[in-house]
């Protein structure tokens, strides 16, 4: 693999990083650039600041607000302090959601991780012909737009013509025929979790698999040496090696969870019922169908409050490993 | 699987051996392709081999009329338009914004550069799903509901931090000696930099724009929330969502149409396959 000569923001593993060019160091630090730098970073600046700063603080705000369609009209919204977040934090219903999202989060990412490893091991097991091939269809998986890919499983699981269907009758599970996947809560929530699964895995796959690719083989040669066997190799060599690459996808993958909103809002719209609302579908649902903008910035923030707890984490592991090339 | 088989030495080893590890790949293939198969084919079937309750795993007559329907489709054309222009300004604008802060991050020192960076990578991680509420209120306020620009800029936002990351690590490896000697020779240094480090920046900046270009290109949260009104300033993905109100129960057409949406996407990760297998959109493009 040609990782080493590329210049990338992906997470890698210290051993591989190329030397940095002996010119960037050699560069006199006390050479004054003056404006210069300030004027060329000002616009990313300026942008990061009124589209991502500005929304952000209007997001906080408005969760202390009493902020419903009148406002939104007529502006001038009043302070309640923490009462949006005590409405929420009151409804069973904000208590479900949550619960689901936890659990949706999950098994999304258990099942991504165990996947991805799996497929990792065995791309790096297989011949030049047979790795190119699977590289290949993992990559055109991972390219497939998120909207096309949702309905393209519309279709698949169509209750009438869907393949799935026909494909678990003409294996003898009569009970499938004209199953409708999308009218049972369990059922609509499995096939979300396919689809993120099936959307998911080439990215951490490929990641995983360009981090094996380093492990010298000598540390493999020594360890069954030794006499380790293959599960004992993994558990004490490679998932060791790969723990910095292993976090980085992990945290990655959950945060990437909540990205899930389009396939949801595209495929169920939460339902039926609430089997498939996990928080960002609830906030934008309070927010934009229910006009309580109020509670819905609450229930964003509060979604951003247990995402930071894994940013957190990413940003640790990240940022040990900017150190390493400076 | 107990032993490693793999790189340079391939011992002699009976074929059995290898047959799971086979069997497991050609399942992997088969898991990964299937959907993207059965989308293309789907669309290329008669709509009544379509509805038949024996699907046939292969097309035994082709045909074209699905496309022709959804090429037909009203707005089709127009959404098309609108999805590569605020694409295409998405990204442009991204770029040049980016080329300067990478520049400024890569060649320069200055107090903060650290700081920025830090900032950049939080930017990155931004969590883009929970703004929609205070966006689309910022919008509305700011007369900038069911604009075009509105996308264009916000999808600028989304794909900046990627962008200067990446551009920053391809600068990096451009030695600032190559433009001293420009420099040296008469050049000034803006002229320096155009005309000696952009030709050896080319191959970077194509990556990392086409990366930017299918993000935004498969954008659908902002697109759906921040056009209500104007119908006709939607994008390809959410008209894509919706259409059972453009087909009905066309599956044919509908999958045509997701074909169309999906092809450039496909063909551009295709071609960028090295750079995708390298971990080079770590972060960037999911979906």
């Amino acid at each position: 693999m040609p990782v080493a000569v590329e210049p990338t923001s992906a997470p890698r593993t210290p051993r591989q990083r190329p030397a940095p060019h002996p010119a960037a160091r050699r560069k006199p630090a006390g050479r004054a650039h003056g404006l210069w730098p300030y004027a060329l970073i000002a616009p990313a600046i300026g942008g990061m600041l009124y589209l991502l700063v500005y929304p952000l603080v209007r997001a906080v705000l408005i969760s202390f607000q009493d902020f419903r369609l009148r406002q939104l009209i007529s502006g001038n919204a009043e302070f309640v302090g923490l009462r949006n977040y005590r409405t929420l934090l009151a409804d069973p219903r904000f208590w479900e959601v949550v619960r689901r999202t936890f659990l949706f989060m999950a098994v999304n990412v258990v099942l991504i991780m165990v996947i991805a490893t799996l497929v990792a091991l065995m791309v790096e097991r297989l011949r030049r012909v047979g790795r190119t091939v699977v590289l290949c269809s993992l990559v055109l998986a991972w390219a497939m737009p998120v909207v096309a890919a949702t309905t393209v499983f519309q279709w698949l699981f169509h209750s009438e013509f869907g393949i799935a269907n026909w494909a678990l009758t003409s294996i003898g599970l009569d009970s499938f025929e004209r199953y409708p996947w999308f009218a049972n809560g369990t059922a609509a929530f499995a096939i979300l979790v396919t689809l993120i699964v099936w959307q998911s895995v080439p990215f951490a796959a490929i990641t995983l698999y360009s981090a094996l690719t380093t492990v010298p083989l000598e540390l493999y040669e020594s360890a069954r040496l030794d006499g380790a066997g293959a599960g004992r190799i993994f558990r004490s060599v490679t998932f060791p090696m790969l723990r910095p690459i292993f976090l980085l996808v992990f945290s990655l993958e959950v945060i990437w969870t909540f990205k899930a909103f389009v396939q949801i809002w595209v495929m169920t719209r939460g339902g039926p019922g609430d089997a498939t609302t996990i928080l960002p579908v609830y906030a934008v649902q309070t927010a934009l169908s229910s006009q309580r903008y109020d509670l819905g910035s609450a229930a964003s923030m509060i979604t951003v409050i247990l995402m930071s707890g894994v940013l957190v984490l990413y940003f640790r592991q990240m940022f040990r490993q900017e150190d390493e090339t400076r | 699987m107990s032993t490693r088989t793999v790189r340079p030495v391939v011992p002699v080893r009976p074929r059995l051996r290898r047959l799971p590890l086979n069997i497991a790949a050609a399942v992997t293939v088969v898991i990964c392709l299937f959907p993207v198969y059965w989308m293309i084919s789907t669309a290329f079937k008669p709509s009544k081999d379509i509805q038949s309750a024996d699907p046939q795993l292969f097309p035994h007559t082709w045909t074209l009329t699905h496309f022709q329907r959804a090429v037909d489709a009203d707005g089709f054309a127009l959404f098309w338009r609108n999805s590569i222009l605020v694409t295409l300004g998405a990204v442009l604008l991204a770029l040049l914004v980016a080329l300067g802060a990478a520049f400024a991050v890569a060649r320069m020192r200055w107090k903060g550069r650290r700081q920025f960076m830090l900032m950049v990578f939080i930017a990155q991680m931004a969590p883009w799903e929970s703004l929609i509420i205070p966006v689309y209120i910022i919008s509305r306020d700011t007369d900038m509901l069911d604009r075009l620009p509105t996308l264009t800029l916000i999808y600028f936002m989304i794909t900046l931090p990627f962008t200067i990351v990446v551009l920053r690590g391809f600068i990096g490896t451009i030695p600032p000696e190559l433009e001293e000697a420009a420099q040296v020779d008469g050049c000034t240094r803006t002229g320096a930099f155009w005309r000696v480090a952009m030709p050896l920046l080319a191959p970077g900046l194509m990556a990392t724009s086409l990366f930017g270009f299918i993000t935004a290109w498969n954008e659908f949260a902002y697109a759906n929330f921040l056009i209500i009104k104007q119908q006709d300033n939607r994008t390809l993905p959410v008209w894509l969502s919706s259409f059972q109100n453009t087909f009905g129960t066309d599956w044919g057409a509908t999958m045509a149409a997701s074909t169309l949406f999906a092809l450039p996407a496909l063909v551009i990760f295709l071609l960028l396959q090295r750079h995708v297998t390298s971990g080079f959109a770590a972060g960037a493009v999911k979906g």
